[in-house]
């Protein structure tokens, strides 16, 4: 007989992984990804596989170079360079691309110690990084289905629909506006985000709080005014980062309470970035100004264990 | 009422109908001098001494304490080191079965007129609690305050243990009787059986046998681990809440297992005093999955046995459920009184531990609310005074955390730990 094994219970564990949770977000942006290549043609095609080759390079590399152990399987990587990709437009040079993907997987994530650690989203801070320092390739928007042939455009280029104001609501639903790769059509987002919440993967909390805080202060904003709030809520990057990006678990807090605070903090400063900053687009600076809050978040949401008693004088 | 929070386990409760079988007498029994919370017993018998079923072999002055009987009669053989799954060594005594199961002489029906009476009788059926935890029953069942909740944890929350649910199909009216005999010496007004829906046909069984008792009431609970757990079982039932460092009697409840009521009702109708129980044999290296009645001390060897145990596949023997049992050392160890299943389990896929990823799902699992990702950031920095902050103390090992950790965190094994730290530090500084 073999010898017996002697470890500590439990002894049977769930079957959700890190890895699982993490194909699970890459199965939900399908939807998009399709969409990308339906607006944008095979070059949105060839972002998105560029940024995942790229992410998960930079990580690999790194995990070699700091002597740490290989984390390039559990998916985390990958998933960063699909969403990096679906922030960028088709149009971007792909050595710009690259230096996004640097940015966010070697910077953002894996300098302040990898998967788990990093305070801010890596893919959000790399497209802001990119947006203030590349501002004229990261917006040059091209109007959908406008390819001439399958990786070359022509020079239509058109202004994004937080800035022109004329979109079609159906047509910002559908998705067949200028944007960035992933978040035109806002049909494919919703599709991915109701699958992570059935899939018990994100918290329905953060992007109700996020989109509902964002339709009530442009309902006020205007007046009342259904179409401005529709508008508001289709065109940018709202669904994207409601759903993908102010869900992330590392950067955002961990209790309901948390995600609650989160979404509404996320969904006043997209508004106000909208309605009175310098940028049309006000959902990336959103959620990395909540990202850095977090931790405080988290301090103030701390469960109420059943049964504790809080004893008197003390902080708790 | 807001439920508190668990998981959701598979069942794998495969021998819910399969009767108690009675396991051929093995050739030696190796019964250890402490099963119980509480201090060990000191053997009472020598080598070669002959010893009948039910004769005390080992007792103690100690309060917090319970006899230990023969379960076979027989020759003693030898009186031992036997090292227990806790790390520990006690004492045990090993007898050679004659094959003949006699009863002990000195065997009367226990006879009481007060609750005293009641309680220095039951002091000496050796009874625990059959759960797992073993507090005496004599201890249980004499609590520093007025009581006026007695209930009956029927729950059975552990993957694949089926031994109370058998016990109700088996034994309703015993178990009823039990009920009615505690209430009575206690004076307790009203009682409340909790079960798991996962168990219909021991539902039926003792809903039927209780119709006419408005004193006594069954009910189901959702399936949700750890719904055994006592204060989580408290909770649901009652809507009591037993605060931190409190005990159930606090707020005028007893839990008591069925099969320990069973028991004490069996006893004070026969007299004999706890020899056998009941365990659930199952798992995936077993051939014939059954309930066995065993005496205890039986070596798990023969259990396996004649459960037809595949040893090439067996990986981990354990004693009790998957979610809390403990690792056996050998198949040489013997049945005790807490142990209600083994389950031989071949190899589990082997899992590497990540990073935290702060998904949060530890802190839903948590039936107290506890933040376990945050008490293991505390414990690793060694902060008593953060990890009192969170509450560990709280925190009753039902291990829900490390089931949902995705990145297979050993949460509650530093919580563990922690308590362990914690304990050290206090002793430590006095």
């Amino acid at each position: 007989m073999k010898l017996l094994r002697v470890t500590p219970s439990p002894h049977i564990r769930d079957n959700m992984t890190t890895q699982k949770i993490m194909l699970c977000v890459i199965a939900a942006l399908v939807p998009s990804a399709v969409a990308a290549v339906i607006h944008f043609g095979w070059l949105a095609l060839l972002m998105m596989v560029f940024c995942v080759v790229c992410s998960v390079a930079f990580e690999g590399l790194c995990r070699i170079i700091m002597k740490r152990e290989q984390t390039i399987r559990d998916g985390s990587a990958a998933l960063t360079g699909l969403l990096l990709a679906m922030n960028l437009p088709v149009t971007l040079p792909l050595w710009e691309a690259a230096l996004g993907c640097f940015i966010a997987i070697v910077v953002v994530k894996q300098l302040f110690g990898g998967l788990g650690q990093n305070f801010a989203n890596p893919a959000i801070a790399a497209r802001i990084i990119l947006m203030l320092s590349l501002t004229g390739d990261m917006t040059n928007w091209i109007q959908p289905r406008t390819a001439v042939s399958d990786f070359s455009y022509d020079a239509v280029s058109s202004a994004t629909p937080l800035v022109s104001g004329t979109a079609n609501i159906m047509d910002l639903f559908w998705g067949s506006t200028g944007g960035c790769l992933g978040e035109t059509c806002a049909a494919a987002l919703l599709f991915g985000g109701i699958f992570l919440i059935g899939m018990g993967i994100i918290s329905p909390v953060t992007p109700f709080a996020y989109i509902g805080t964002m339709a009530v202060c442009t309902l006020i904003y205007s007046g009342g005014d259904v179409h401005f709030m529709l508008y508001h809520l289709l065109a940018g990057g709202l669904m994207l980062g409601a759903f993908f990006m102010a869900t992330d678990y590392v950067t955002t807090p961990i209790t309901w309470q948390g995600k609650l605070i989160f979404g509404v903090g996320c969904g006043i400063l997209t508004f106000l970035i909208r309605a009175f900053g310098n940028y049309p687009e006000g959902v990336s600076f959103s959620i990395l100004l909540m990202n850095i809050l977090t931790p405080y978040i988290d301090k103030f949401t701390m469960t109420k264990p059943f049964g504790g008693i809080r004893k008197a004088g003390s902080k708790a | 009422m807001r439920r508190l929070h668990g998981v959701r386990l598979p069942h794998y409760k495969q021998t819910s109908d399969m009767p108690f079988e009675t396991l051929p007498l093995p050739e030696k029994v190796v019964i250890p001098m402490s099963m119980h919370m509480g201090k060990p017993c000191t053997p009472t018998v020598k080598p070669k001494q002959t010893v009948a079923v039910g004769e005390c072999i080992g007792t103690s002055d100690a309060p917090f304490s319970a006899d230990i009987h023969a379960s076979v009669s027989g020759t003693v053989q030898a009186v031992t080191d036997l090292r227990l799954m806790n790390g520990t060594v006690c004492k045990a005594v090993e007898i050679e079965p004659d094959g003949l199961q006699t009863p002990f002489a000195g065997l009367t029906v226990p006879a009481y007129g007060s609750r005293e009476e009641f309680l220095t009788a039951l002091r000496r059926s050796g009874g625990v609690g059959m759960g797992g935890a073993g507090l005496p029953t004599h201890i249980k069942l004499n609590p520093p305050k007025k009581i006026d909740f007695l209930l009956i944890n029927a729950a059975e929350c552990e993957p694949y243990i089926t031994a109370d649910d058998r016990t109700m199909q088996e034994k309703p009216l015993t178990i009823l009787k039990g009920i009615r005999r505690i209430m009575q010496v206690l004076d307790i007004p009203e009682c409340a059986i909790g079960v798991e829906e996962n168990k219909p046909d021991a539902m039926k069984i003792i809903s039927e046998a209780a119709e006419k008792d408005p004193a006594i009431t069954l009910v189901p609970l959702p399936p949700v681990y750890p719904q055994g757990a006592e204060k989580v079982l408290i909770y649901h039932i009652t809507g009591r809440t037993v605060e931190e460092g409190k005990l159930p009697a606090d707020c005028g409840v007893i839990v008591m297992n069925v099969s320990s009521i069973a028991f004490v009702e069996e006893y004070f109708s026969t007299g004999m005093p706890l020899v056998n129980r009941g365990l659930t044999v199952d798992g995936d290296c077993i051939g014939k999955r059954c309930s066995l009645n065993v005496p205890i001390g039986t070596p798990i060897r023969n259990v396996l046995d004649y459960a037809q145990c595949d040893y090439e596949k067996l990986d981990r023997l354990i004693s009790g459920g998957p979610m809390m049992g403990q690792c056996l050392p050998g198949t040489d160890y013997p049945v005790t009184k807490t142990m209600n299943a083994v389950l031989a389990l071949s190899e589990a896929e082997k899992r590497r531990t990540t990073a935290c990823i702060r998904c949060g799902r530890c802190i839903q699992a948590c039936p107290h609310r506890l933040m376990p990702t945050e008490l293991e950031k505390a414990y690793q920095k060694r902060d008593v005074a953060r990890l009192e902050e969170l509450k560990l103390q709280l925190c009753m090992l039902c291990r829900c955390c490390s089931y949902v950790c995705p990145a297979n965190r050993p949460l509650a094994e530093t919580n563990g730990l922690a308590k362990a730290f914690v304990r050290q530090q206090k002793e430590a500084a006095k």
